[in-house]
C-alpha cells in the first residue's frame, strides 16, 4: 500500500482533505507531517496541501518554505522522491526551489472558487499516466494563481514537457477566455525537469468522489500509484 | 495617569442613562471608579445587555426535543443529529463597524461567530451570511458591498471553513446602513460539549491568543447608538482581524478540549476582558481574581480602563483545570500561540480586578450580566402611520405593462433577482469536501464524513414584506427558510436569528420589532423550530432613515439519506413540471412592484401555516418516494423568475421548458405574484400519477404546467427567449455593474 505523507503548516486547511481523499476515496495510507518535524515517516509520495501557511503573510509560500520538515522534502525530491504541491503547496514549492517560477495575484484581484478545465498536455508523466481523457475538471480555490516565468525558463518549461495542464475550455480549447487568473500559458500545473515534482493550482483531492460533483481527481492520484506500483514491480 | 473623576455627566457620556447610573451607584453602594463605569457601560449597553430587547426574546420557543442547550445559555446553539453528534450554529450582525469600515468589519464578524461555534468545542464546517446594502448605482455601495465581500472571503477562506450560501439584496433604505450578518455551523461529539462557565476555587484563568491592544475598545458601545456623521470618527473602534491567527486558535482550542484539560473556554467578542470574566463566572456562582499586568499587551502605556474594554480580536478566555494549565500552556506553545495565566477563579461574587498592585474594579458578575443586574425595559411602542396608509393601495389602478417579456428581463436583471456568483465566487465554498450543495440553490447542503447523512443551511428575510407587516412578514422569513430546507430534501430543525431594527426608543420601532417578535414565536411553534439563540442589532438608523425592519432567519435541518438531496435545476429533457401550492396574485412588497412600478405598497403576502406545513409535508413525502429531479420555491420574482432558475443554474448542463402558467386575471399579476408556499418541481414521467396521488392525499393544490426540454424559455403566448439570454442576464448583471 502506498503512504502518503501531508504536511501540515500552521496555516494549512487542505491537510484533512488531502487525507480523506488518499485514503478514504483512493485506499492509500496516509499520516500527517508537522512542520516543525524533520521525519517524513518513510512516506512513499509527499503532499503540500492547500491552505494559507503562516497566513500568507509576507507572500504566498514564503514563511513555510524555511519550515524544517522542508529541508526534508528538498532532500527526498532530490533523490526523485514524489512530491505534489497543491494550490499553497505548489506556492511553497516554487518558493523553495523545487519548481521555477512565482505564483502572482489573479489578474482581477480577487479570490477565485470554481470548477475549471484543465487540458492534459502530458500524459507521460508519474501523476497524469493513467488518464484516460484529454480535459479534466477540477476546482481551483485561490487569490494568487497567476503563473510567470521569465521567457527562458519557459521555453525549458515547453522543451522539456513540463507544463502538465493548462486551463482550457470544457472541449480542451485554450485561450484567454478560459484563463480564470491570467497564468503565463494558461498554466495550470507543472513538473520539475526530472518529473518527480509536480505543482498544481486547482485541486484534485476536492474531486475524487460522485458526491461532490466529480471525480477527475482521482486519476491523478491513479497515475501515482501506478507509477509507484509500476517501479516496484 | 489621573483617572477622570467619575460623575454623572461622565456617565452620559458612556451611554448610559441617569436611572442606569443611580442603579450602578446603588449596587456598588458607592460610587463607581473610572474603570468600573468602563465596564457597566459596555456591559449594560445595548449590544451585551439586550435590555430593550430581552424581555420579548424570551418570549420565543426556546426548547424543543432537539436541544441540547436552549437559547443564551451557551456561546451558541447546540441541536442533536443523532449518533452521539451535535450541530452549533448561530448568527451575528456586524452592521455597524462594516458601515464604517467595511473590509475589518465584516471579516471580524465571521471571526467572531467562528469562534463562538469552536469554543464550544465545535469544528465550524460551514459559514453563511446575509447582507443588505443600499442600490448599486451609488459609488460608496459599490464601496461598501466590495469591501464587505473581500472581508468575509478573505476571513473564511483563510481559516478554510467553506462559505456556502446566504443572500444579498439590494434596497436605498440599506444605503447608509448595511447590514452584515454572519452565521457558522460547527459539529461536535456531544461529550465534548464545552461550556462558557467559570468553576472551581483557585482553577487558573488564562488569556489566549492574539495580544490586547487599544483596538475596538467602545465598540460594544459604538453597536448601540445610530449612525451619524461622526460615526466616521468611530473608526478605531473598529476591531481588526487575523484569520491565521483564528485559525491556530481553533486547532488548539479543539485539542485542549479534546484532552480534557479546561473548564470553561469563552470566546472575547464585545466587551473583550469585562465580558467574558463576567459571564463566565456568574454562569458559575462563581468569581474571578484577575491581575491586568499579566495580560499580553501590544500596545506601551494601556490603563486598566483601555485593557478591560479592548476588543482585539482572536482572544479567549479559557479556565483550565487546575495542575492542567502547563499542558494547556504547551498545546497553545505548539501552535505559536500566546497563554498567559492572569489570575484565578474564586468563590465569588466578585470579578476583582488589579493593576499594579491596585485594585481598579470589584463588581459582582452578576450585576454586570444579562439576565443578572443589568437592566430590561419594555419599551413605548406605537403602530406607525405609514402602515394602514401604504396598505391602501389599489393594485388595479396599476398600468399593464405592454411588452411582458420585456418586463420580465426587467425583473430578472434587478441585482436582487440576479444570481450572485460574483459574491460567492470569492468565497471557498468547497474546503473540508463536504459541500453536496453549494451557492446557488435553495439551502446548501453538508454532507458529515463516515454517514449518511447530511445538514441543510439556509438564512431568509425579505425585509420589505416586514416593513410591510411586520408581523407576517416575519413569519414569511421562518416559512420560507424552512421551505427551502424542504426543497433541499431536509427536515427543519431550528433557528437562529439576527434581529436588525432601528432605534428601541422610538415607540414606531418598537412596535415593529414587537410584531416580528410575535410572528417568529407563531411561526417557530408552528414548525417546531425553536430558537436557538441568535442576536439583536438595534440602531440600525441614519439621519435620513431607518433600514427596513430585517429579522434574519438561519434555518439549519437534516437530510436523513443522502439521496434524498434534491437541488433546484432542472435534470432532464421531457421531465414534467408541476407547481405545488396556490398562486394569490399577491403583488404587495414584490420585485416587481419595486423595479417596474417603483413602488413599495400594499400588505405582504399572506401566509397560512397550516397550508406551509402541509404543502412541506408534501414535497418531502415526494423526495422520500424518489418521484422528484428537482425542487425549487417560488419567492422573490415569482413564479417566471424561479421557472428561469430552474433552467439555467446549472450552467453546465441548461434546460428549457415550456410552460402554460394559469392566469386569474391579470398577466402581469399572476407572473409576478409572490404568493407564498408554493413550489416548482420536475419529475419524470413515469411519477405523474404518484405525483397526483400525493398531492391529493394530503390536500395540496398541485397543477402540471409543462414540460423541460430544449434551450428555450417559453410561457405562454408572450415569453419566448434563449437560455443563452437569460444565462448572461442572470450570472453577468452584478460583474457587469461592480468592473464598470
Amino acid at each position: 500500500m502506498i503512504k502518503y505523507g501531508i504536511l501540515v503548516f500552521p496555516g494549512s486547511n487542505c491537510d484533512h482533505d488531502a487525507f480523506y481523499a488518499v485514503t478514504k476515496n483512493m485506499g492509500n495510507d496516509a499520516v500527517f507531517l508537522w512542520h516543525k518535524n524533520t521525519d517524513l515517516e518513510d512516506s512513499d509520495v509527499i503532499i503540500l496541501p492547500g491552505g494559507f501557511s503562516y497566513g500568507d503573510y509576507l507572500r504566498t509560500g514564503s514563511i513555510a518554505r524555511f519550515s524544517p520538515i522542508m529541508n526534508s522534502v528538498i532532500d527526498f525530491a532530490r533523490k526523485g522522491g514524489i512530491v505534489v504541491g497543491i494550490c499553497n503547496g505548489f506556492q511553497i514549492l516554487l518558493e523553495a526551489g523545487l519548481l521555477p517560477g512565482v505564483m502572482l495575484k489573479n489578474e482581477s484581484l480577487k479570490f477565485i472558487c470554481k470548477d475549471v478545465y484543465l487540458k492534459v498536455e502530458n500524459k507521460n508523466t508519474i501523476f497524469t499516466n493513467s488518464i484516460s481523457k484529454d480535459v479534466l475538471k477540477i476546482p481551483i480555490a485561490h487569490a494568487e494563481g497567476n503563473y510567470f516565468t521569465d521567457e527562458k525558463t519557459l521555453n525549458e518549461l515547453i522543451e522539456n514537457n513540463q507544463i502538465v495542464f493548462k486551463y482550457s475550455s470544457p472541449q480542451g480549447e485554450i485561450s484567454e477566455e478560459f484563463n480564470p487568473n491570467g497564468s503565463l500559458h494558461n498554466i495550470a500545473g507543472l513538473i520539475n525537469k526530472e518529473g518527480n515534482v509536480l505543482g498544481m493550482m486547482p485541486h484534485p483531492e476536492r474531486s475524487c468522489e460522485p458526491l461532490l460533483g466529480n471525480t477527475d481527481g482521482s486519476f491523478i492520484f491513479e497515475s501515482i500509484q501506478k507509477s509507484l506500483t509500476t517501479v516496484r514491480g | 495617569m489621573e483617572e477622570p473623576k467619575v460623575t454623572l455627566e461622565l456617565a452620559l457620556e458612556h451611554g448610559l442613562t441617569e436611572e442606569e447610573y443611580n442603579k450602578i451607584c446603588e449596587r456598588l453602594g458607592r460610587t463607581p471608579n473610572y474603570t468600573e463605569l468602563g465596564i457597566f457601560s459596555v456591559m449594560w449597553s445595548e449590544h451585551c445587555s439586550y435590555k430593550n430587547s430581552i424581555a420579548l426574546i424570551k418570549t420565543l420557543p426556546r426548547s424543543g426535543k432537539n436541544l441540547l442547550v436552549g437559547a443564551g445559555e451557551e456561546n451558541a446553539g447546540l441541536v442533536d443529529i443523532g449518533d452521539g453528534q451535535a450541530i452549533a450554529f448561530k448568527i451575528e450582525s456586524h452592521n455597524h463597524p462594516s458601515a464604517v469600515e467595511p473590509y475589518q468589519g465584516a471579516a471580524t464578524g465571521v471571526g467572531g461567530i467562528l469562534r463562538d461555534i469552536f469554543t464550544m468545542g465545535a469544528r465550524p464546517i460551514a459559514a453563511l451570511n446575509s447582507l443588505r446594502f443600499g442600490t448599486l448605482d451609488d459609488a460608496r455601495t459599490r464601496y461598501l458591498f466590495e469591501g464587505v465581500v473581500k472581508g468575509i472571503a478573505d476571513y473564511g477562506n483563510c481559516f478554510g471553513v467553506p462559505t456556502v450560501g446566504g443572500e444579498v439584496y439590494f434596497d436605498e433604505v440599506y444605503k447608509d446602513n448595511p447590514l452584515v450578518n454572519a452565521m457558522a455551523i460547527g459539529i461536535v461529539d456531544v461529550d465534548k460539549v464545552t461550556s462558557a462557565i467559570a468553576k472551581g476555587e483557585g482553577n487558573p484563568v488564562m488569556i489566549v491568543g492574539s495580544a490586547t491592544g487599544r483596538d475596538g475598545i467602545h465598540g460594544a458601545t459604538f453597536a448601540s447608538e445610530e449612525i451619524s456623521e461622526e460615526s466616521e470618527a468611530k473608526r478605531p473602534s473598529v476591531q481588526v482581524g487575523d484569520p491565521f491567527t483564528e485559525k491556530l486558535l481553533l486547532e488548539a482550542t479543539l485539542e485542549v478540549i479534546e484532552k480534557g484539560l479546561v473548564v470553561g473556554i469563552q470566546d472575547m467578542g464585545a466587551a473583550g476582558i469585562s465580558c467574558s470574566t463576567s459571564e463566565m463566572s456568574d454562569k458559575g456562582n462563581a468569581g474571578m481574581k484577575i491581575d491586568l499586568n499579566k495580560v499580553p499587551l501590544r500596545e506601551k502605556d494601556m490603563t486598566a480602563y483601555e485593557i478591560m474594554l479592548s476588543e482585539s480580536q482572536e482572544r479567549m478566555l479559557v479556565v483550565a483545570k487546575k495542575g492542567k494549565e502547563h499542558e494547556v500552556k504547551k498545546i497553545f506553545e505548539k501552535w505559536d500561540l500566546s497563554c498567559e495565566i492572569i489570575g484565578e477563579v474564586t468563590n465569588g461574587p466578585y470579578i476583582e480586578v488589579e493593576h499594579y498592585g491596585k485594585e481598579k474594579a470589584k463588581i459582582e458578575s452578576f450585576d454586570l450580566v444579562l439576565g443578572g443586574g443589568a437592566p430590561v425595559y419594555y419599551r413605548e411602542s406605537k403602530k406607525p402611520g405609514y402602515i394602514d396608509e401604504i396598505r391602501q393601495f389599489d393594485f388595479s389602478s396599476l398600468p399593464q405593462p405592454e411588452n411582458l417579456e420585456e418586463t420580465f428581463l426587467k425583473v430578472f436583471s434587478s441585482p436582487n433577482i440576479a444570481s450572485k456568483k460574483w459574491v460567492y465566487q470569492q468565497y471557498d465554498s468547497m474546503v473540508q469536501t463536504n459541500t453536496v450543495l453549494g451557492p446557488g440553490c435553495d439551502s446548501a447542503v453538508i454532507r458529515i464524513k463516515d454517514y449518511n447523512k447530511s445538514i441543510a443551511a439556509k438564512t431568509d428575510c425579505n425585509g420589505r414584506y416586514v416593513y410591510l407587516n411586520p408581523k407576517e412578514g416575519t413569519k414569511i422569513a421562518v416559512a420560507e427558510a424552512a421551505r427551502n430546507i424542504v426543497c433541499s430534501g431536509g427536515k427543519p430543525l431550528a433557528i437562529t436569528n439576527c434581529l436588525n431594527f432601528g432605534n428601541p426608543y422610538k415607540p414606531e420601532m418598537y412596535w415593529l420589532f414587537k410584531e416580528s417578535i410575535a410572528g417568529m414565536k407563531e411561526a417557530c411553534e408552528f414548525f417546531d423550530t425553536p430558537v436557538t439563540g441568535g442576536n439583536v442589532s438595534f440602531y440600525n438608523e441614519s439621519p435620513d432613515r431607518a433600514v427596513y425592519p430585517t429579522p434574519v432567519i438561519g434555518m439549519v435541518g437534516i437530510i436523513k439519506d443522502l439521496q434524498n438531496v434534491t437541488s433546484c435545476y432542472f435534470k432532464n429533457e421531457g421531465d414534467l413540471i408541476f407547481v405545488l401550492g396556490e398562486d394569490f396574485e399577491e403583488l404587495g412588497g414584490s420585485e416587481y412592484l419595486k423595479v417596474v412600478h417603483n413602488l413599495v405598497k400594499g400588505d405582504s403576502p399572506k401566509i397560512d401555516l397550516e397550508t406551509e406545513k402541509k404543502l412541506q409535508h408534501c414535497l418531502l413525502e415526494m423526495i422520500d418516494n424518489k418521484l422528484v429531479n428537482s425542487a425549487h420555491d417560488i419567492s422573490e420574482g415569482g413564479i417566471l423568475a424561479s421557472l428561469a432558475e430552474c433552467c439555467i443554474v446549472n450552467e453546465e448542463n441548461q434546460i428549457g421548458c415550456n410552460v402554460k402558467i394559469p392566469v386569474k386575471t391579470r398577466k402581469d399579476f399572476s407572473y409576478f405574484s409572490e404568493s407564498q408556499s408554493r413550489i416548482i418541481i420536475s419529475v419524470p414521467p413515469e411519477s405523474e400519477q404518484e405525483v397526483y396521488r400525493i398531492a391529493e392525499k394530503l390536500n395540496v393544490p398541485v397543477q402540471k404546467i409543462g414540460i423541460t426540454g430544449g434551450n428555450l424559455f417559453t410561457v405562454n403566448t408572450n415569453i419566448n427567449l434563449s437560455l443563452e439570454k437569460l444565462s448572461d442576464i442572470y450570472f453577468n448583471t452584478i460583474a457587469r455593474i461592480m468592473n464598470e
